[in-house]
Order: C-alpha cells, then sequence, then structure tokens
C-alpha cells in the first residue's frame, strides 16, 4: 500500500463511521459493564493527560506572579488577571525591542499568507500538469521531487542561503516565501496530482475537444472543481508555515523573525526576572492561530496532516 | 495556438511523425512553462543542493564555503568530537522512544477508539490537538510542566511525598527522556489516526469470523489485525523515522540542548556550526551523516515498496 492510499483511507477514517451493525442488529449491552469501565476509563484518562498541558497553560496565564510562586501550577486562579496577555502581546522584550509578540505575529502573516498563495498556486498547476499534461521527463522531476521531501533539511540550508544572497534576498520576508514555497512544493505536488488523476478523463477530453487549452482547462474546469483539495492544501500549509521555526531562524532577520522565533526568544532569554504567566500567555497566542485552523477545519485537518505526514 | 493542441489530441499519430516533426520540445509547451518551478526545485534545490553540501563536506570551509579539498579530514573531526558522539547517543535513544512509544500508544488509541464508541470524534480531537502546535510551542509548555520549582516535581512534593524527585530537563543523564516526553504528547495524534486509518481499513468480516472461532480479542489484534497492517504500520515506521532525523526545534525550545550538552542533536550541531561556530566544514560534514541515515532508512523501504511491485 503507498502513503496516497493511506492517505486515502485516513480520510476515510476521518469521514463519517460506516454502519456496520450486519445483519443481526448491535447486540444488547449493559451499559455499564467491565469493558466499558476499562474503555472509557482508559480514554477518559489518556484525554486527561493530552488536555492537561493546555489547561496548565491557560491557568498559569491568567494568575499573577506572586500567585504563581506559591501556588501548584494545577489550581485555578484565584484571581483572574488578563495582564500577563497585554504583556505578551504587546510589551515583551526580545533582546532590545520591547514591543511584544505583536511584530513577531504580523511578521508570520506578512510570511504565511503569500507562501501559502504561492506555494499553493505553484503546486497545484504542477500537479495538473503531471496528471492531465504529462511530457517527456515529467516523472523523473516529480520522483526527484518526492524522494527531496525525505532529505533532512539541514542538507539544502545553506546552498539555498547563497542562492537567496546571490539574487539579493537574503534576510528578507519575500526569501523566506520563496523557500517555504520550495519545501511545501512536493507533497502539494503529490496531492494535487493525485486529486487530479481521480477526476475523470472524459471530462478532460471533451475540454480539449470544445477547443480549451492549457491554462482554460484549469482555471475554467478543474478550479472550480476541487475546491475542497484547496481547503485541505490551505489547512496544511498554514499550519505548517505559522508553526516553523528553523527557516524562520536561518533566512530572517530578528526585525522579520516569524511569531515561533519571537517567542523562544521572548521564554528563553536569559536576561531579567522570568515572568512564567507572560511566557505562558505567549505560547497560547502563537499556538492559537493553528489551533483555530485545527478546531474549526476538523476532519479536514485529518486529510491535511494525513496527506502532510508524508513530509515527515 | 489552436493548431498545436490539436496535434496533441492525435499524439499517438504524432509519435510514429517524430522524425518530421523537429520541434519536439515546443510540444505541450504551457505544460512545461507551468513545471519550471517545480523542474528548478527538483534540480536546483534538491539535487543541486545536496550535491553542493556533500561536495563542501570534504573542505575545510570555515567563515565562507571554498574548494579547498581536505579529504576526510571533516568527518574524522566530526566522529571525534564529544558534542556530535552525544548528539548521536541522544537521538538514538530519542528514536527509539519515539519508535516504540509512539506505535504503541498510537495504535492502543486507535484500538480503543475503534470499539466503536461514543464521542468517538470528541476523544480524536483531543487526541489530535498536540498536533497542531509547533515544536516551540511543545516545548516551552512542557519546559514549564517540568520545570522544578513550579511544575510536577513540585506539586507531587506540596502533596506531602518529599524525596519526590522528577526534573528530567535540569538532569543530564535524563534530559533526552524529558524531550521525548514532550514530542510524544505532541506526535502520538497523528501516529493514532494513521493506526484508525488501517483498522478501518480490515474487513469487517474478519472481526466476524474471528468471533464465530471464538478467538479472543487481543489474539485476533495480536496474529490476525496487525499483520494484515502490515503497509501501514511500514509507512507510519518511515514517517517516525524521517522525522526523528529532524528533531530540532523541540530541543531549542526546551532545552537549549542543556545542561551543558546533554541533550545536544545532530540537526542543531549542523545549524550551530554552520551559523554559530563558522566552521561550515563542520556542519556540511554533520549534515551528510545526516543525509545518510535518512537513507540507510528510506532505501530498504523504498525497495520493499516500489520494488516489489514491478
Amino acid at each position: 500500500m503507498s502513503i496516497a492510499d493511506i492517505t486515502a483511507q485516513a480520510s476515510v477514517a476521518a469521514g463519517a463511521r460506516q454502519d456496520i451493525a450486519g445483519p443481526y442488529g448491535p447486540k444488547p449491552r449493559r451499559v455499564i459493564s467491565r469493558r466499558n469501565v476499562f474503555l472509557y476509563g482508559t480514554l477518559f484518562v489518556m484525554a486527561v493527560y493530552y488536555l492537561l498541558p493546555l489547561y496548565v497553560m491557560i491557568v498559569t496565564s491568567l494568575k499573577g506572579m506572586p500567585e504563581i510562586r506559591l501556588g501548584n501550577i494545577f489550581s485555578p486562579p484565584l484571581e483572574i488577571t488578563f495582564e500577563p496577555w497585554v504583556k505578551a502581546w504587546s510589551t515583551a522584550c526580545t533582546g532590545l525591542n520591547c514591543d511584544g509578540l505583536s511584530r513577531g505575529f504580523w511578521n508570520s502573516v506578512r510570511i504565511t499568507v503569500p507562501s501559502v498563495l504561492l506555494s499553493i498556486a505553484i503546486a497545484s498547476v504542477n500537479g495538473y500538469a503531471l496528471a492531465n499534461w504529462r511530457f517527456k521527463g515529467a516523472d523523473t522531476f516529480f520522483i526527484i521531487l518526492i524522494v527531496g521531501a525525505f532529505i533532512p533539511y539541514q542538507v539544502m540550508i545553506y546552498p539555498i542561503v547563497i542562492i537567496l544572497r546571490e539574487i539579493g534576498l537574503y534576510g528578507s520576508l519575500s526569501g523566506l516565501v520563496i523557500v517555504h514555497s520550495i519545501f511545501g512544493m512536493p507533497i502539494l505536488t503529490l496531492l494535487f496530482r493525485n486529486y487530479f488523476a481521480s477526476m475523470p478523463e472524459e471530462l478532460f477530453r471533451a475540454a480539449r475537444v470544445d477547443g480549451a487549452g492549457f491554462w482554460g482547462i484549469f482555471l475554467r474546469i478543474m478550479l472550480p472543481m476541487s475546491l475542497p483539495i484547496f481547503v485541505v492544501a490551505i489547512i496544511l500549509q498554514v499550519t505548517g508555515i505559522w508553526n516553523d521555526f528553523l527557516f524562520g531562524v536561518v533566512y530572517t532577520r530578528p526585525d522579520t523573525y516569524p511569531m515561533t522565533v519571537q517567542l523562544n526568544n521572548i521564554v528563553n532569554s536569559v536576561q531579567g526576572v522570568k515572568e512564567y504567566n507572560v511566557n505562558m500567555a505567549a505560547t497560547i497566542l502563537t499556538g492559537l492561530v493553528p489551533l483555530i485552523v485545527y478546531f474549526i477545519s476538523g476532519k479536514l485537518f485529518v486529510r491535511g496532516i494525513a496527506a502532510g505526514a508524508v513530509k515527515g | 495556438m489552436r493548431g498545436r493542441e490539436c496535434t496533441a489530441l492525435t499524439q499517438p499519430a504524432d509519435e510514429m511523425s517524430k522524425s518530421a516533426r523537429p520541434n519536439l520540445l515546443f510540444r505541450n509547451l504551457n505544460a512545461k512553462v507551468a513545471s519550471i518551478p517545480m523542474i528548478l526545485t527538483a534540480m536546483v534545490v534538491f539535487v543541486g543542493g545536496t550535491v553542493w553540501t556533500v561536495l563542501y563536506s570534504f573542505t575545510n570551509s570555515k567563515l565562507l564555503p571554498r574548494l579547498n579539498f581536505v579529504g576526510l579530514d571533516q568527518y574524522y573531526r566530526l566522529w571525534a568530537a564529544p558534542r556530535w558522539l552525544i548528539s548521536i547517543e541522544n537521538l538514538l535513544i530519542y528514536g527509539a522512544i519515539s519508535l516504540v512509544f509512539s506505535l504503541v500508544i498510537g495504535f492502543l488509541l486507535a484500538a480503543l477508539l475503534d470499539q466503536k464508541i461514543r464521542f468517538e470524534d470528541t476523544f480524536r480531537t483531543i487526541f489530535l490537538y498536540p498536533f497542531a502546535l509547533s515544536f516551540i510551542v511543545t516545548g516551552l509548555v512542557w519546559q514549564w510542566l517540568l520545570n522544578p520549582d513550579f511544575g510536577i516535581q513540585h506539586v507531587v512534593r506540596d502533596l506531602g511525598w518529599t524525596s519526590f524527585s522528577f526534573d528530567p530537563l535540569y538532569n543530564s543523564s535524563i534530559v533526552i527522556y524529558g524531550i521525548s516526553i514532550a514530542a510524544l504528547w505532541q506526535g502520538t495524534g497523528l501516529i493514532m489516526c494513521l493506526m484508525l486509518a488501517g483498522l478501518r481499513g480490515i474487513d469487517e468480516d474478519i472481526w466476524k469470523a474471528a468471533r464465530v472461532d471464538g478467538i479472543p480479542m487481543w489474539k485476533t489484534y495480536l496474529f490476525i489485525v496487525i499483520p494484515m497492517m502490515r503497509p501501514v504500520f511500514i509507512t507510519t515506521l518511515v514517517i517516525i523515522a524521517s522525522g526523528i532525523v529532524k528533531v530540532y526545534d523541540l530541543v531549542v525550545a526546551q532545552t537549549s540542548g542543556g545542561p551543558g550538552i546533554a541533550s545536544e542533536v545532530p540537526a542543531k550541531y549542523v545549524y550551530d556550526y554552520m551559523f554559530f561556530a563558522q566552521n561550515l566544514g563542520q556542519g556540511f560534514a554533520a549534515s551528510t551523516m545526516m543525509l545518510l541515515s535518512v537513507v540507510i532508512v528510506i532505501v530498504p523501504w523504498a525497495y520493499l515498496e516500489f520494488g516489489r511491485r514491478k
């Protein structure tokens, strides 16, 4: 079974569960059986383990520092204060800059939006060309691209530094946008190629007979029909690019650092008194965008990560 | 424009009269133009970049890359560096833990969710949400939870067990386990999802047959279902393995490689030597070793996956 099959299956699992009651109908079961207690008990304990860090983050960010020093990290705040949030957003210091995470947030927005658009535009056209307009050698490039997805980024970061320096984009946001488009390409191209290849061939042929060309078919037929896969790609890229740290730290300068890099600098800075509540507020703020994407997109997110999992 | 596309429509006939059409390069031109970014990425960045790095790993480049070949010098120095050896050791421990525990926990969670339970969606959402968070966020949360003065150790001591000690991030002999805990929290949701997909792919009749034969559930899982899920396991294994080699952000956020150099990993070694120590040759040699480790994992898999099909 290939990765693509697993991807497809994951999306099935994510979708509605098939009814498999069989011809006998469900066996009547007592609600509180030993099996159920064990089953739900285990699941509940695991759920608590998974939720605990999120809970501690929120609780800590709402406490004042004196309360943190006295109490325990699991206890709910006695006095709720939003001051840490305000401070994390607007006045927390990284080095000499003291304008908080807001700078990193807007940098991340300015990185993520064009990167998502550019990478998806490139990859969807690539996938379309590979699925419907295959030219000699196209598959070779595609295989190289997919194999390239497994090469550790560390192997390629320095050559890219040189390339970006040559074209004068090293350290700028546009340079980082190009880097994200490059490294998003393998998985997105695979995603789009498989999707376009699964579309009925007759559709494409009919459009050709009617005289539509490469771009005409893409813009007027393929694009309107492939909205779901675009949504999956957007989810994948928004979370992936927002969460990136390595490329941000390599290809940008302190005043253009994305949010993750700035967050790390705020929390792990050695000077000054550690303000754990501000740190946790900053951490939640950084995690908020992908979390919102996750909770809104639900099953589509599962499809996206199952596809993105290839990236490792 | 029209004319060229019509000839493309009748491609089989075209192939026969290939010699009559010298302009093969311009056939299907739009697709070729549209694929330029892909071709450039594949050839310049992936192939070119990799060859470049491997080539320069045999030089003594310091601040700037220079083609001054010194043979395997960088590699000898690399394997003599205590920091690199610690990095490798950490990677092996971290890798073994990630591999075993994420497979076991991921499979168990998937099997539990597959019991036709109620609130399945809720549980799945809870198990998977950490995967949406970045390694930086994950690392910082766990840094706080494992903080000996305020975190879990402090809480347990307050409950009366005063000799309780759990400070993995400040104890160099177990620091890599502290990082693994965070990594497992972040990553097992994904493995669970893949396993669940695999379990849903198993024919329900298999379960019925096993039940009719009176085979206990754990035996059905162990001897029937898991062997049937071999392809899923292999793919999951590849995903976990290629994630292990890349571990970087988590360590940076959680410990910055400390205490001392106790939690260094290869990816961090590469970054530090390239951008801080200004010893590019060492960085290139280390990244080539990372590439080699991926090749060792990927090639047998690709052979199994694609070799057999032919």
